[in-house]
């Protein structure tokens, strides 16, 4: 019964969807305001139908309801109750119900949430957000039902969850990485909703931008989630593979960054309206991009969710329909006299383009090799793969460029600035910068050149951060005046940043530092690597909810002293009977000691083990975390939570008016 | 028409260059629907059969390349533990009996199993080579069992077909080839 | 059809569960080759997986390749040979940096061209505008009383 409901107020949802993809946005063109206001309320209802459906399969997994094909394929009733929850979405059908619960929620927080925007505006967003769930609930209800039954003959029990998936990483990871990328429909939305309106101005950035940094937010940190999952769950100690599906939330979110920079210069100074515009309809395509990737079997991928060509042309058509006919409102629409350039060479602006272009560059560098193999396919000359080599190699001095536009962004001044003021404002961060890069083999050997540099580079970003930031701090007239020029917008800034610079660290110093061992040790054995001593103590059995183990315990010594007690397992699972390997991870600030277990070598008790020491390898997610926070922090900036209608906002209503 | 009206029809245009792209980037996905990634060519296409020194398998005798050319022939990579080997094994059969001539490569196996396998199920083979490290499997590019190698009649790679072999993939894909390099073959 | 090819390619990916870390003893006659064994076996891409390097993934072939890679480091191959000697047998879709020729010299190359390509665009672009030359066209009486009324009403941003 339930699972008949939960059908029925999908298929409600969608109707309710039809109308709102419509009606609102008709009324937008007629000025018919009893249409327009029907927006917000249909957003809400979508908003509850969704829910119920969604919460009607959650229950039917928590229930054990094998009728399902769903529950029978991908659950147990061995599993425990919370992966039981978070299988809803660990499969293709599951995972679609989650994205249109994740739309309708972002729809409805748009609805609800947006006081100050004028019907004409709101109702055409709106409507642009309902086309979104028509595609996306269509595409659940036809061609792939979450609902189906296996009626008559209901297996007594279910095919179990893939063990790699019992993991907390499931629980957070895809509901954060579908906040992020099916948030960007709200900047595609609004960006839509600017060009039907046929006025471009500055008002629209305002108010997209706290939507867009909080998606870009959700975004960096669902794809640190995935990779640090990675890290932990596959037990070889990578954490980023340039997998298609992990480049399909990538590009999203390297347009996005570009995308975020943009509304700024957007927002302040009214520059670049039609190209922020096409990069938030840019940013949103790649999300859906991502999904067709993802689901259409067109790449192959160790995430890819089973694949069927015929959902991959259902998503590609829907693909086509919306960001074609996004494009070619875009071409027709926007505007084809451009505004007078209004800045110099050297200022901000000059900058924020710089970044753009970096970061335009880096996501078609991603796109075009991540779809190269069937680009070379399609055209019929063989087989190639475009893998991990490449893409490091490429992207890497991509995002060095940046730095230098990162030290000066914060620091440069609007529409004219002058290259001897960024001389002097860059000498003592440089100098700071080139001594550590320098000095820093004194700290840890063997010199290494790449670490050298990332040093140098995230150095100078932090000496160019902390100078600015004491700047503001003592500019004020006293402390008070000083704290207040510190706003949330800035503090954002600084924080995002200084994460970014951390991540560098991050990334290149485990990249160039990381050691590893495959040995065969026997109980009692010790060996060393990178000054820690682990020792192999015994290895018992234990059993878990639904697995039997083989753990060893390893103790890890530095100097004499007991540094950590590891427990890696070697699981068996009861249901599907796979074997998994669960690593023990020893984690700190500055290194992460990691023991997996392989397999049983001889007759005398031998196993293989795999040891590694991963220095500043936290520091990734760390700086990751830190970006996210940054753009929250950015977002409770007091301008965009304006109560009452201020002067512009009033004109910027009146000018839209009918 | 002015010059301002060309600048001006000008940069319409180019901004129809982003909607442009993307035609081309959902052609391209498209015609990769039809297209199957994981699908891979052998790499020794046209090239002749790697040499080798294996033994015959239950038999005592080395085999070479030389006893497996000198007709059209299949060469089929199988196993005792491959599943789908079994699937496919009767259709084997069905084309032995018709006459097709049917090379085996038992594939990092065991010779007592395979034996056992064969007598139990039939032998649609002319000679079975024993690859119990798979070395020949490496030189050939095997990367999983089934697998079925259609060799011209000088021991020349001409297809590879991996997975089951059963009327369908026969009938539209090995069958014309055959036919083709049968005939090839005995046009002087 | 679907169904059955399905069952099929799932009994061929024999034992391809991908994520349980097969970890064999290899022993390296020096520690220089057990590098390169880590750096090559990270390039070279397990033939029948999803999307895999022959170091992550335990399937049959991974191993096979991984032995093989061993056997050709210590026989004293280069890097470039044990590269070769895999691409003869696979074809070029093994490697996972695709050889600097043919086609792939495009994607090697686009991300300097698109650098320069959207630089010079942005050059060209930003040049080819009238400048806003006039800095001070002079406010009329009612707009500077407009002016001041908005600066009133408006709060300042930061």
């Amino acid at each position: 019964m339930i699972p008949e409901i939960g059908h029925f107020a999908l298929i409600l949802a969608f109707c309710l969807s039809i109308i709102l993809a419509t009606v609102p946005a008709w009324g937008a063109w007629r000025g018919n305001s009893v249409a327009m206001a029907l927006a917000p309320s249909l957003s809400v209802g979508i908003l509850v139908f969704v829910t119920i459906s969604f919460g009607c399969l959650a229950t039917a997994f928590l229930q054990d309801d094998f009728s399902v094909a769903l529950v029978a394929s991908h659950s147990n009733t061995l599993l425990p109750a919370i992966y039981k929850f978070s299988a809803v979405w660990g499969n293709h059908e599951g995972s679609l119900v989650l994205w249109a619960l994740i739309l309708a929620m972002w729809t409805a927080a748009v609805a609800l949430f947006s006081p100050q925007l004028p019907l004409l505006v709101l109702s055409r967003v709106l409507s642009v957000m309902g086309v979104i769930a028509v595609g996306f609930l269509s595409f659940s209800l036809i061609t792939s039902n979450p609902f189906a039954r296996l009626l008559p003959g209901a297996p007594a029990d279910g095919n179990d969850l893939n063990p790699l998936l019992q993991d907390p990483g499931l629980i957070i990871h895809p509901p954060l990485l579908y906040m992020g990328y099916v948030g960007f429909s709200v900047a595609f939305a609004f960006a839509i909703a600017a060009l039907l309106g046929g006025r471009l101005d500055a008002s629209w950035a305002r108010w997209s931008r706290p939507w867009t940094n909080i998606a870009w937010a959700f975004l960096t940190l669902g794809i640190m989630l995935g990779s640090w999952w990675a890290y932990y769950e596959l037990g070889w100690g990578g954490w980023w593979f340039w997998d298609p599906v992990e480049n399909a939330s990538f590009m999203p979110w390297l347009a996005g960054t570009a995308l975020i920079h943009s509304l700024a210069a957007t927002e302040k100074r009214g520059l670049f309206k039609s190209w922020t515009v096409l990069l938030a309809i840019f940013a949103f395509s790649l999300s859906l991009l991502g999904t067709f990737l993802v689901r259409s079997g067109v790449l192959t991928s160790v995430h890819a969710f089973a694949t069927d060509p015929d959902r991959g042309l259902f998503i590609l058509v829907f693909l086509g329909l919306v960001v074609g006919g996004s494009l070619t409102l875009y071409a027709v629409r926007a505007p084809a006299v451009s505004s007078r350039v209004s800045f110099a060479w050297v200022s901000r602006e000059s900058l924020l383009l710089f970044n753009n272009v970096v970061f335009l560059v880096a996501t078609l560098t991603v796109l075009f090799g991540t779809l190269f193999p069937l680009i070379v396919d399609a055209l019929g000359m063989g087989k190639v793969s475009v893998g991990p080599p490449y893409f490091n190699a490429v992207f890497v001095p991509l995002m060095a460029l940046l730095v230098p536009g990162m030290v000066l962004g914060p620091v440069s001044r609007w529409k004219r600035d002058n290259a001897a003021r960024w001389r002097g404002e860059l000498l003592i961060p440089t100098a700071v910068a080139v001594l550590c890069g320098i000095t820093f083999p004194l700290v840890h050997a063997p010199y290494n050149v790449w670490v050298a540099l990332a040093v140098l580079l995230s150095s100078w970003l932090l000496v160019g951060l902390a100078k600015d930031f004491w700047g503001r701090l003592r500019s004020g007239s006293n402390t008070a005046a000083g704290l207040r020029r510190l706003t949330p917008g800035y503090c954002g800034m600084v924080i995002a940043h200084l994460g970014f610079a951390a991540c560098v660290i991050g990334v290149v110093a485990t990249s160039q530092y990381s050691i590893e061992h495959d040995l065969k040790m026997e109980p009692g054995d010790s060996r060393e690597l990178a000054g820690y001593t682990f020792r192999f103590l015994d290895v018992g059995q234990v059993r878990g909810p639904n697995f039997i183990a083989d753990e060893a315990r390893f103790e890890v010594m530095q100097n004499g002293v007991q540094v950590a007690l590891l427990n890696p397992q070697k699981r068996r699972y009861l249901a599907s009977g796979s074997v998994m390997t669960e690593a023990a991870i020893d984690d700190g600030m500055f290194r992460d000691l990691f023991v997996a277990m392989g397999e049983p070598v001889g007759d005398n008790g031998a196993w293989a083990i795999r040891l590694h020491y991963k220095p500043m390898v936290r520091w990734m997610w760390l700086g990751a975390i830190m970006m996210a926070v940054g753009a929250f922090t950015a977002t409770l900036d007091k301008r965009y939570r304006r109560e009452r209608q201020t002067a512009d906002e009033r004109i910027g209503a009146a000018a839209h008016g009918v | 028409m002015s010059a301002s009206g060309l600048q001006h029809m000008g940069s319409r245009l180019k901004l129809f260059l982003p909607l442009f792209l993307f035609v081309v980037l959902a052609t391209i996905l498209f015609r990769g629907l039809s297209l199957d990634p994981s699908e891979m060519p052998s790499a020794l296409i046209d090239r002749p059969l790697p040499q080798f020194s294996l033994p015959a398998l239950g038999a005592g005798r080395m085999l070479s390349s030389e006893d497996v050319s000198g007709e059209v022939a299949l060469l089929n990579v199988w196993a005792t533990w491959c599943i789908s080997c079994r699937v496919e094994h009767p259709y084997l059969r069905q084309l032995a009996d018709a006459g097709v001539p049917i090379f085996g490569l038992n594939y990092k196996d065991s010779d007592a199993a395979a034996l056992r396998w064969l007598e139990e199920l039939g032998n649609p083979y002319r000679l079975n080579i024993a690859d119990r490290e798979g070395t020949l499997g490496v030189d050939l590019g095997v990367y999983g069992a089934p697998e079925t190698y259609l060799l011209d009649a000088d021991g020349v790679v001409r297809y590879r077909h991996v997975g089951v072999v059963d009327e369908n993939v026969w009938r539209t894909v090995l069958e014309p080839l055959y036919i083709e390099l049968t005939r090839a073959e005995n046009t002087p | 059809m679907t169904l059955l090819r399905t069952l099929l390619l799932s009994a061929l990916m024999l034992g391809a569960s991908h994520a349980v870390a097969l970890i064999e003893t290899y022993d390296f006659s020096n520690p220089e080759l057990e590098a390169r064994y880590q750096y090559l076996s990270d390039e070279l891409r397990c033939p029948k997986c999803q999307n895999q390097n022959i170091a992550d993934s335990n399937a049959p072939i991974a191993q096979d390749l991984r032995r093989l890679l061993h056997q050709q480091l210590e026989s004293g191959a280069s890097d470039d040979e044990v590269l070769e000697y895999m691409v003869d047998r696979y074809g070029e879709f093994v490697r996972y940096r695709p050889a600097f020729s043919g086609t792939a010299v495009l994607l090697w190359l686009a991300p300097i061209l698109l650098l320069f390509g959207a630089v010079g665009v942005l050059i060209a672009t930003l040049r080819s505008r009238p400048k806003n030359v006039s800095e001070g066209t002079a406010l009329t009486a009612e707009d500077n009383a407009r002016l001041q009324k908005l600066l009133n009403t408006t709060e300042r941003d930061s």
